[in-house]
């Protein structure tokens, strides 16, 4: 990508800078989310290593300027790589009152913020309690406050348009973010690119977002307030092609990926949740790929309605979050009897119940690991950045099919909605999957087919799809006998069909741990799983650069754990591990290893931060903590 | 053809499905497992109805497939050799759903009961009905819970006294064809177990229409709800109540008069309809059954309440509209007809990369 757009004459000191944490912040109608998402574009395209946090309310439209319609978007950049989206911005963009009062809090001293005075009205600011104008007293006084009349400001720019004020007005978010692209040196082709794309039916409507874009950067350029820009120089990330990718993208294309390797058609049944909708929406555009994406009726037939396909033949998902996989709990545990492939993505938020729909938690391993009647054991997989989403679902899948499972995949709210740059993979060297139909009968006298018969290695049992001759078979949620398949109630072959699906999910290969131990003799080690990979690095980062040792694992199967994970535990003094729930891992490991596990825990609906990891890291290397 | 022209090509609902010139027995449809109904049960008859109906299609039979979901009538895909999946309560229409959209060569079919398709599957049997999936619900209705041992169900009449309501159940129950016509079932019709020539014939067209047939099969319970539809089948009752229609034929019913159709007759009544004595009306009065007709269908399914006191069978309703996993389909080969190379290189990219030299 071409810089030279950048280096416009500046009238300004240009300062350089290794990262930088802005967050856009405004009503729920503002377009933060896009105005967010849009500098993030930007900032990929410059080649900078970035981490995303899009915070929203579940609500669409909360009452407009109440710090519950607050949405936010945190944009971390930087010229090294980088893990996580940033702990206390650097930047705060507020376009309104209730925006300030919300973010203000998360701000450093010395913090830079730049706000749309437009709102600062007598009624706006009683809505959210504030008595004074804080832009006129003393209460920012350890900040640097811009205040721009970005409304005033627009509507100007889109005087001659011939918009309506209240369409004019509109445009204010890409006024801000032509400012900020100014102070940071974006390019912006892209965004002008996106704009006429976005309104390609308004033509009038994306010249004047452009127009309010050009009006922000020139405000800056002309402005005298502004007396320093900022340049983040592009990282130096491994060699390859990149894209800007969210989490719940990179699982839909993991999952269109999978379909090709495996040669199966994908079908996707599912009913609309939050956080997990998008994928539900971006595969309904791939069918031009063979998937076939069907919105049910409820949570219990988006489950039922892909282990259906599943017997058929097909690559059967579904994807939901927590609520929903409670709802599927019976049919996930019917696949487990039947002994087929499925792929079953919760992406997790908070809870219990209805909880917080648009925040992030890590509150339904012990869910996903033992939320069914009877011992039914499932694989569970789960991705620690958004990128990862796409060979974690790749992962899920090979599982599936190779040992005849339902798998389940444990993203979450963060990893969905938030993006950072990714390597993207050569699709021709993606591994293959080999569905292995069954196709011949299989008894030992070869006269019948036995639908338990299992594979050895893998105790699998064979997949025989209807159409396929002489294998007319029936499956059912009742007790089958070992091989043949019929219904059995004799003690000793429950017992010994309990066990053989309990031996088929642990025997599960999977990859070894891997430990990062610079120094190798740190006596702390930090084990995680999913989201809280980029918190744990960041976190350990910090802690080395202090001269201290420390040791971190991050887990890709919860189950069956890697079969290393025991020898790992036992190598450390203090195993810690940090979650985004009361410590499921922790019971988990604890009674698997008897480790004497190290539990760290928040449940805030947010990720944790890095300076937060670092505090609990370092009161454990102190020994203050121990 | 008796269905309503919609401008669409006319298929039925076995034409994707392999045929077999083999000759086919009951025998070849009969599994080794042994079945396990209670002695008298009426799902033994509607088995062998089944067994010996399905050679007839002519359809390959391991393009044949059952779905259960459970209760007594839901162990029926045990006992024909066929594909076959014995599911979870209720859900079997989900399941189904799934396979019928991905799997347009086989021949699906749903057996269900009263409690499994309108207690606790309801859900999943009306959106079924409305999309209009290709394939064929077997409605099992003894009005009782035969597997938890006699509890009254959703089809069971108000104040039955059941284990679980020993002063009296309280519910007003469904009536399982007025549901489906609510849902706007494609195709719906109604059989009596021990009515072996109406059972084969309801469902032969329900095997033909292609879209979700709903067939209600009335059969007893002889353990929890014995003797439930003896009103239906003593000839002494039967003849003032039981109502068998046909397409384009005058609905009269009962012992022969001297026309020789059936002495009663069903005639319009204000918005509904009434049965009045054939040779007492005009018989230009006299309903002449059309399937595709929605508000006669509706007013049959309603002649009376749950109490048998005039009960239709055949089919009530059948009209040709598009079928969900027809539709589905064609939008996943319109969408291939646009893209015949499909890129998953290209897709990965996206639109916005960038090249990170070494």
């Amino acid at each position: 990508m071409s810089q030279s757009d950048t280096a416009v004459e500046q009238r300004s000191e240009v300062v350089p800078r290794d990262r930088v944490v802005i967050r856009f912040a405004g009503d729920s109608g503002d377009g933060m989310q896009l105005t967010g998402d849009r500098f993030t574009s930007e900032t990929a395209a410059f080649g900078n290593d970035l981490s995303t946090l899009p915070n929203f309310p579940a609500e669409i439209r909360a009452p407009a300027g109440t710090l519950p319609g607050v949405s936010s978007f945190q944009l971390h950049f930087a010229n090294y790589d980088i893990v996580t989206p940033g702990d206390r911005p650097d930047v705060l963009v507020a376009m309104n009152p209730a925006a300030l009062k919300a973010n203000v809090g998360d701000l450093p001293a010395g913090g830079v913020i730049i706000v749309n005075t437009d709102e600062f009205t007598k009624r706006n600011l009683t809505k959210v309690g504030y008595d004074a104008n804080p832009l006129e007293d003393d209460s920012l006084a350890q900040f640097s406050v811009f205040p721009v009349a970005m409304a005033t400001l627009t509507k100007g720019a889109l005087a001659e348009t011939g918009l309506s004020k209240k369409d004019a007005e509109r445009a204010k978010n890409m006024f801000a973010l032509g400012l900020l692209s100014w102070m940071y040196h974006r390019p912006h082709e892209g965004t002008e690119r996106f704009l006429r794309e976005k309104f390609a039916r308004r033509p009038d409507l994306a010249e004047a977002n452009i127009l309010a874009f050009k009006a922000g950067h020139a405000y800056g350029e002309t402005t005298e307030a502004f007396a320093v820009t900022y340049e983040v120089a592009p990282a130096k990330l491994d060699v390859g092609t990149y894209r800007q990718i969210t989490g719940n993208t990179a699982l839909s294309y993991g999952i269109v990926a999978a379909g090709r390797v495996s040669g199966l058609p994908v079908f996707l049944g599912s009913y609309p949740i939050t956080p997990a909708s998008d994928i539900l929406h971006e595969l309904s555009k791939h069918k031009a790929f063979g998937v076939t994406t069907f919105q049910a009726e409820d949570e219990i037939s988006g489950v039922g309605s892909a282990l259906g396909a599943a017997f058929g033949g097909a690559l059967g998902v579904t994807t939901t979050s927590g609520p929903g996989l409670a709802l599927k709990s019976e049919t996930i545990g019917l696949a487990v009897a039947l002994e087929l492939p499925m792929l079953i993505v919760d992406v997790q938020r908070g809870g219990p119940s209805t909880g917080l729909p648009t925040k992030t938690e890590q509150a339904d391993l012990l869910q996903a690991m033992f939320g069914r009647n009877g011992e039914a054991p499932v694989p569970i997989v789960a991705p620690r950045s958004p990128g990862d989403c796409f060979d974690a679902a790749l992962e899920a899948v090979r599982i599936a099919v190779t040992y005849r499972t339902p798998v389940l995949l444990l993203s979450d709210g963060s990893l969905a909605n938030g993006s950072e740059p990714w390597k993207v993979p050569d699709a021709d060297s993606l591994p293959r999957i080999e569905p292995g139909f069954a196709t011949e009968r299989n008894s030992p006298d070869g006269a019948e087919f036995w639908p338990y018969l299992r594979d050895d290695d893998t105790l699998a049992r064979p997949w025989a799809i209807p159409g396929t001759p002489g294998l007319e078979h029936r499956i059912g949620g009742l007790e089958k006998a070992d091989g043949r398949g019929s219904i059995s109630y004799e003690p000793a072959n429950h017992d010994r069909m309990v066990r053989l699906r309990g031996a088929k999910i642990d025997g599960i290969e999977v990859a070894d741990v891997e430990v990062e131990d610079p120094t190798g003799d740190a006596d702390v080690l930090v084990v995680g799983w999913g989201s809280t990979y980029g918190p744990i690095i960041a976190g350990a980062r910090r802690v080395r650069g202090m001269g201290h040792r420390i040791a971190t694992a991050h887990l890709r199967h919860l189950n069956p754990l890697p079969a290393n994970l025991g020898d790992v535990l036992g190598r450390y003094r203090t195993v810690l591990v940090p979650e985004m729930n009361l410590g499921q891992l922790s019971l988990l490991l604890r009674a698997r290893y008897l480790v004497d596990v190290h539990s760290y825990t928040t449940v805030s609906g947010l990720p944790f931060k890095a300076e937060e990891l670092q505090d609990v890291f370092l009161g454990y290397l102190t020994g203050v903590q121990t | 053809m008796t269905a309503i022209d919609l401008g669409l090509p006319l298929i039925g609902g076995l034409d994707d499905v392999p045929k077999t010139d083999d000759k086919q027995t009951a025998k070849d449809f009969t599994s080794d497992q042994e079945v396990r109904w209670c002695p008298g049960c009426g799902d033994y008859a509607v088995l062998a109805a089944v067994r010996s109906f399905l050679p007839t299609l002519g359809i390959k039979r391991e393009n044949t497939v059952f779905v259960s979901g459970i209760g007594c009538s839901s162990r029926f895909p045990y006992y024909l050799d066929t594909y076959g999946m014995h599911s979870i309560h209720g859900r079997a229409p989900a399941i189904a759903t799934g396979l019928a959209v991905t799997r347009p060569d086989l021949s699906v079919w749903v057996v269900t009961g009263d409690g499994d398709a309108l207690s606790i599957g309801g859900n999943h049997l009306i959106h079924a009905l409305r999309r209009n999936v290709n394939m064929t619900i077997l409605l099992f209705n003894n009005r009782i819970y035969g597997l938890t041992k006699g509890q009254y169900s959703p089809t069971s009449e108000q104040g039955k006294i059941t284990k679980s309501t020993p002063m009296g159940s309280l519910d007003h129950p469904f009536n399982p064809v007025s549901v489906a016509l609510g849902a706007e079932a494609s195709f719906v019709g109604r059989a009596i177990d021990s009515d072996r020539k109406g059972l084969t014939e309801v469902l032969n067209a329900a095997a033909a229409h292609r879209g979700t047939a709903l067939v209600e099969i009335f059969q007893d319970c002889p353990i929890f709800n014995d003797g439930s539809f003896d009103l239906l089948r003593k000839p002494e009752t039967k003849d003032q109540r039981l109502i068998p229609v046909r397409h384009g034929e005058p609905i009269r019913f009962g012992p022969a008069g001297d026309d020789g159709l059936g002495e009663y007759a069903v005639v319009q009544e204000g918005f509904g309809l009434t049965v009045a004595k054939a040779d007492e009306i005009d018989q230009s009065q006299i309903v002449v059954h059309d399937q595709a007709d929605q508000n006669l269908s509706w007013a049959l399914s309603r002649l009376s309440d749950q109490d048998l006191n005039h009960t239709v069978t055949g089919i009530f309703r059948q009209v040709s509209r598009p079928t969900y996993d027809d539709l589905a389909r064609a939008q996943v080969a319109e969408a291939k007809e646009r893209t015949p190379q499909v890129d998953l290189q290209g897709l990965l990219n996206g639109r916005d990369t960038w090249t990170v030299a070494g």
